[in-house]
């Protein structure tokens, strides 16, 4: 990693987690109303068909998880092993893409029936 | 913990190097008597063979840091009856660096990463031209102000959890040591001081955990100034710096 990469990749966190400390807020917040309220799960699917909003939402939440998670699990395996270097990357990048990729699938699947 | 009352500590200390065991040696109480007070009176009085450092006796040369009870201090300045346990007091080398023998660590890898962070005065090209004009209320002054008085103890280096899970990670005082540079006006090397700590090992390593600034017995802040390294690297990041 360069060292232009490890200040990049340090801003990425912080800002990645200043979304996920709303996005989260706002999760789990909408949770709590679903539950308060008492909708069913047909219900809520039904309500985030078609909603652009939730769809944008989630999407920039999975975004920011996908960013933030792999960093600090690169920054954890390289204390807690040997592991280090290029393949640490590697495996770090192709955790973010697993992560945003199984997270879109998602938004897309509730959102748009995809 | 008053030591009046009582007749002796019971102290362990270790000896041996990487492999080694704590020995028990009995040393009579006085008053105000500083750890390193005791571990000269076992090498003059009981064993001449324990070795250990120490210079300055008065918290100057950061030489006689020693663990004591668990916990990385420096030893002329603490007084043994404010960390011991009852009468038990358990002395062993500082952690995270390779024993030479006894209680005395071979600090190359320390003073190493201090030349790896930068941690070289550069001068500007014209800087013998005149005096620096720095007030002494500028920001970057009272910053560096703050971080200065670091002794190189060791200590610090010791309690750092992140330099104990990456023996690679460059450590508080190697960063604080640069962060007096960064903001030293005077310095010419800046932009290369920054690419040096902002390595893979270097300030992003550090979890801000604090163990540092707990410890240090200047009571400096270390951590404070790494969180300084961060931002000024990521405002080279915004320049386009490398």
């Amino acid at each position: 990693m360069s060292r232009a990469g490890e200040a990049r990749l340090w801003l990425a966190q912080r800002i990645s987690a200043g979304i996920l400390g709303v996005a989260v807020v706002v999760h789990l917040g909408t949770i709590i109303y679903a539950a308060h309220v008492g909708f069913s799960a047909a219900a809520i699917i039904s309500r985030l068909h078609d909603n652009l909003l939730f769809a944008t939402f989630y999407f920039v939440f999975v975004a920011a998880a996908a960013v933030h998670a792999p960093i600090g699990l690169r920054a954890v395996i390289a204390e807690m092993t040997a592991w280090r270097g290029r393949s640490l990357n590697v495996a770090a990048v192709a955790f973010a893409l697993l992560l945003f990729a199984l997270g879109a699938h998602a938004v897309l699947l509730l959102t748009a029936g995809v | 913990m008053d030591s009046r009352v009582l007749q002796t500590w019971e102290l362990s200390l270790w000896r041996g190097t990487e492999e080694g065991r704590f020995a028990s040696y009995q040393v009579p109480c006085r008053e105000r008597q500083t750890v390193l007070d005791v571990v000269t009176y076992v090498q003059r009085h009981i064993d001449a063979s324990v070795s250990y450092r120490f210079a300055c006796r008065v918290g100057m040369c950061g030489s006689c840091a020693m663990t004591v009870n668990g916990v990385p201090r420096w030893t002329c300045r603490t007084r043994i009856a404010e960390v011991a346990q009852g009468n038990r007091i358990a002395i062993a080398p500082l952690s995270h660096l390779p024993v030479i023998k006894d209680l005395v660590c071979d600090m190359s890898v320390f003073f190493e990463k201090w030349t790896t962070a930068g941690g070289a005065f550069v001068p500007t090209p014209g800087a013998t031209d005149n005096f620096a004009h720095i007030p002494p209320d500028h920001a970057a002054r009272r910053a560096a102000d703050a971080a200065i008085e670091c002794i190189g103890c060791g200590v610090c280096y010791a309690g750092c959890d992140v330099v104990g899970w990456r023996p690679e990670y460059l450590g508080p005082a190697a960063l604080n040591r640069a962060w007096t540079l960064v903001n030293d006006a005077r310095d010419g090397a800046g932009a290369e001081r920054i690419a040096a700590v902002a390595g893979d090992a270097g300030c992003h390593a550090c979890h801000s955990q604090q163990n540092c600034t707990r410890h240090c017995p200047k009571h400096l802040n270390p951590a404070a100034s790494i969180a300084g390294l961060k931002r000024r690297a990521a405002a080279a990041l915004w320049r386009g710096g490398s």
